[in-house]
């Protein structure tokens, strides 16, 4: 969910910034800054409503090419840096992005129980196989026998599947994108954004510098036979991802079985697009309501807390109530 | 001190599980009731269910402020306490204990420790006497101890019969039965122990009345079984009923934090620090002023790390956030404590020391972390560390710390240990016209700015601070060097500034910091014997300066409380009288004299230490400090009790 409040129709060039770039040239987050860029011109959203939480690692960056509240945090760290951010101040569009690394790598903890409270807010993994800011070990996402050009040898390590885990621990929205496909993942990062839960979003991408196996011209499919690009889009099948409202476990189960056929799928066809679309688990925020009935209305950062002499507002006369003796 | 009457300490122990705290609960809430004064020392193993635990009840006329190791009145069930205690009950105390301990072995006791069970065996072969329950016994009594035999499961039956109920119904008010043979061997006023039932068990008649019954028994039983007039030791309920609450460490703090505002704390699940996020949990929203409801949000996070993090993203916000951990927890907390040191984040860490390294006794206490608290994280940025002394400084210094952490925009560590933790007293409810919340520099932007310079060099190196979320504030925070407005850099002499920009706040807060928050002396300001000392030891330091006075010999202790930014000057003018210094620290190393003679030059002349991980007693403090005035004491001197 967000609150479009801006006065005119916003452009990309609303969300950019005159500073210099420093990724590679060919790097896939610059198309991926581009999307994130046009959606939130899409949804209308003001720079100063938008918190971009950046990890470690190139994509870590990503939050100095916005001109909103940019948080650059600690490797691994996204995640509970923006979940602190969005539950003090659920105005806020919240939006982490970070690498496979990262993410899956020294995150993998926060990433599983990032999934169990459905935080309203989206995550983008930025997924290049590869470490590339320490220049280019194997991530968390490269599949075992690969060899990338930084490693002496093939990978002896196996390759978490990304999608797999999100869908394993809660998260409610699950997409894949291909970072060249611009207009297909604004798409994607509007849906994400609106949808009111926890949306995971896996960005396919290349990194010219250091991944020489899964590049622009492999994303493209020239080296198949059929010459086609090997992403296909799920929306162009009869694949469903929708959960809706007040669907129970066996309709979940069912969409699992769904989730699972396409989400191994790799090599000549890769399946991109949603991937889940779940809106019949509750949200943190609503959870929360039912211990602090009025969450919304006073969140934590907005809760007067001083009297206009500076004097707690808080009466602790109920707390020593319980402890009084005489 | 020789006065038998108001001026008692009892103890009880028994396996985890089986009721030692309900017992004490009671004690306390009795006396308490009764207008007495009442301190509570809680000991226990790191295991739910049947280890040996015991709570000492420490009760007089006018509040006292630390646990005796000496104890007048023990009351047992088993023989794991009999084997553990008898030997710390002094001559003309008292001890209840189970029939059907007499004949039980030293080396049958599963739980005693290997070490305990042959020093014990040991002690009483010099003595003559049986490695058996019975052998422990003749011992106490040869010291002038009363032992009073109890066939617990008689006096149940005999409640049960009373009563008419079955016997498992009536042994379900076993800790009552003792609490009130303790009472009732005192002669204290039975009508403050039905408050006290009233008090454990509000709203519940059934077992109120169960429970009220069997305290008739026990008075009863007492009065017809034991001659008492051997123990002369009694309590008289008080006349003059103040206004008072019974409360512990954990929950002071957490008190303090709801008055300062604080409206979000993270947690991970740890020892000692656990029972405070879960008592914030428990009141998450209370009342507000006008009719309002405040609250806390509480989240429990996945590991420490988290906690920390997710705290400074609240912080960000402009929500007062804090977490509570200890020692293993605050160790993963380090790069999370840098990241909110570089970006001037305020955030407040509740730091419960416990006994380390590593996993260490977890439910112990020690004054191990103060190097850590002072030094975690790699470089070097600004960092505020409090340290309090009992449990109203843990109240006050609780919220105190949000107006530090505001005010200099910085992490402040607020520094206690597991005996704070746990130490239970009665109190006086605290005076929230005493709490100021200053929310220091919080910047208003032009809404139509684009980027604000958060991190704008300024002479006090404090910088307005834009809440996230502020139209006009935009800017960006990074764990990087960074420019005035967030931009990660590695310029020199961008670096150069900001570091010293950063740095400056400590400057300003040494500055503006009024020295009674970072430093408070107690006893003869004049006296030359100097104690120099920190955090919980506060309470032994003070009753064993009492009976120095009374024997004649002047001292001061200098309590530090404020130890980052350091109080160098001040100690510095203290200190140039000081003859002899004596450092007194829970920790082998003496961390805070050595932080001392860093900042100072100034060595102590003594230290006095204890790392057992349990309390300091006013006793063996005397005792160090005697001997230190009387010249023939070691220059490290280190206070042990295998006894405990």
């Amino acid at each position: 969910m967000t609150t479009a409040t801006a006065d005119r129709k916003l452009t990309a060039k609303d969300f950019q910034v005159p500073f210099p770039n420093d990724w590679c040239p060919g790097c896939g987050d610059f198309g991926i800054l581009n999307s994130l860029q046009q959606a939130f011109a899409r949804l209308g959203l003001e720079a100063h409503r938008i918190a971009v939480v950046g990890g470690i690692g190139c994509s870590g960056k990503a939050p100095y090419y916005f001109p909103v509240y940019g948080v650059h945090t600690l490797h691994g760290r996204l995640l509970p840096f923006a979940q602190g951010i969005k539950l003090a101040n659920p105005e806020m569009t919240v939006v982490g992005v970070g690498g496979d690394g990262d993410g899956l790598g020294i995150g993998a903890g926060h990433f599983v129980h990032a999934g169990r409270r459905n935080i309203d807010m989206t995550y983008i993994m930025f997924n290049n196989e590869v470490y590339g800011l320490t220049k280019g070990q194997a991530a968390p996402t490269l599949a075992l026998g690969l060899q990338t050009k930084s490693l002496s040898s093939p990978n002896i390590q196996g390759q978490l599947n990304p999608l797999m885990m999100a869908m394993t621990v809660g998260f409610t929205w699950i997409g894949r994108g291909y970072s060249y496909n611009v207009k297909k993942v604004t798409d994607l990062i509007v849906q994400a954004i609106e949808h009111p839960g926890m949306s995971f979003l896996d960005i396919l991408q290349p990194c010219p510098t250091y991944n020489n196996l899964h590049t622009k011209d492999w994303y493209a499919g020239k080296d198949l036979d059929s010459g086609q690009p090997r992403v296909y889009w799920l929306e162009d099948t009869d694949y469903d991802p929708l959960v809706p409202e007040g669907a129970d476990d066996a309709v979940l189960n069912a969409k699992a079985s769904d989730f699972m056929a396409r989400v191994h799928e790799w090599g000549a066809e890769i399946p991109a697009g949603v991937f889940l679309d779940n809106r019949s688990t509750t949200t943190f925020a609503e959870r929360i309501e039912t211990r602090i009935g009025n969450y919304r209305e006073q969140p934590p950062n907005k809760r007067s807390i001083a009297d206009e002499n500076g004097k707690p507002t808080a009466d602790l006369t109920t707390l020593f109530d319980e402890l009084r003796m005489t | 001190m020789n006065n038998k009457n108001n001026d008692l300490a009892w103890r009880v122990g028994g396996p985890q599980g089986s009721g030692v705290d309900t017992a004490a609960g009671i004690f306390q809430r009795a006396c308490a009731v009764g207008g007495l004064s009442v301190l509570g020392r809680r000991e226990y193993y790191s295991n739910i269910m049947g280890r040996h635990s015991y709570f000492d009840v420490r009760v007089s006329h006018r509040p006292v402020h630390v646990h005796r190791d000496r104890v007048q009145l023990l009351t047992t069930f088993e023989s794991e306490s009999l084997a553990r205690h008898a030997v710390s009950v002094i001559e003309g105390g008292a001890l209840f204990y189970a029939a059907k301990d007499t004949d039980v072995e030293v080396t049958e006791i599963t739980y005693l420790d290997p070490r305990a069970k042959q020093d014990l065996i040991a002690y009483l072969e010099e003595r003559g006497l049986p490695p058996t329950m019975a052998g422990v016994l003749e011992d106490a009594r040869d010291r002038g101890v009363q032992t009073y035999e109890a066939d617990y499961d008689q006096i149940v039956q005999l409640l049960a019969d009373d009563l008419n109920v079955a016997h498992a119904l009536a042994a379900r008010t076993m800790n009552t039965l003792a609490v009130a043979m303790s009472l009732a061997l005192v002669e204290y006023q039975r009508k403050y122990v039905y408050e006290a039932l009233e008090k454990t068990w509000p709203g519940r008649q059934k077992i109120i009345d169960l429970n009220v019954a069997a305290v008739d028994l026990a008075y009863a039983f007492v009065r017809d079984t034991y001659d008492t007039s051997m123990f002369e030791y009694r309590l008289t309920p008080s006349d003059v009923k103040e206004p008072c609450i019974l409360l512990n460490g954990n929950q002071a703090v957490a008190m303090g934090k709801i008055a300062a505002g604080m409206t979000f704390q993270s947690y991970y699940p740890i020892s000692p620090a656990t029972d405070e996020s879960v008592y914030l949990e428990a009141h998450t929203t209370f009342p507000a002023g006008n009719g309002d409801e405040g609250s806390v949000l509480v989240v429990q996070t996945e590991d420490e790390i988290s906690a920390v993090c997710m705290a400074a993203g609240a912080a960000l916000t402009g929500a007062r956030s804090a977490t509570a951990t200890s020692g293993p927890g605050f160790a993963l907390m380090a790069e999370g404590l840098g990241w909110a040191g570089n970006n001037e984040v305020p955030l407040v860490i509740t730091l419960y020391q416990r006994g380390g390294p590593s996993t260490g006794l977890p439910t112990r206490s020690e004054q191990g972390d103060l190097w850590f608290a002072l030094n975690a994280g790699h470089g070097e940025f600004p960092r505020i560390v409090l340290a309090s002394g009992d449990l109203d400084e843990a109240f006050y210094d609780a919220a105190e710390a949000f107006n530090y952490a505001d005010r200099y925009q910085t992490v402040v560590v607020h520094i206690l240990d597991k005996t704070l933790s746990s130490k239970t007293m009665t109190m006086p409810p605290y005076d929230l016209e005493k709490i100021t919340i200053d929310r220091g520099e919080i910047a208003t932007p032009d809404p139509d700015n684009k980027l604000f310079p958060r991190f704008a060099v300024t002479e006090s190196g404090i910088s307005p601070r834009p809440l996230l979320g502020t139209p006009g504030g935009m800017h960006w925070l990074t764990g990087g060097e960074h420019t005035p407005v967030g931009r990660v850099t590695e310029d020199p002499v961008v670096r150069e500034a900001q570091m010293e920009k950063r740095m400056r706040k400590m400057e300003t807060a040494a500055r503006e910091i009024p020295i009674d928050e970072k430093l408070r002396i107690y006893g003869d300001p004049d006296a030359a014997f100097t104690i120099l000392s920190w955090g919980s030891n506060k309470g032994g330091i003070r009753e064993a300066m009492e009976q120095l006075a009374e024997e004649g010999i002047a001292a001061r202790l200098v309590q530090v409380r404020l130890m980052s930014p350091f109080p160098t000057p001040e100690l510095e003018e203290l200190f140039a009288s000081a003859t002899p210094l004596v450092a007194v620290e829970a920790n082998f190393s003496g961390q805070l004299a050595q932080v001392l003679r860093q900042h100072t030059g100034i060595a102590c002349d003594h230290l006095v230490v204890k790392y057992n991980g349990r309390p300091m007693s006013g006793r063996e403090l005397h005792e160090a400090f005697k001997s230190i005035h009387e010249g023939n004491a070691e220059t490290k001197i280190v206070l042990r009790n295998p006894n405990e």
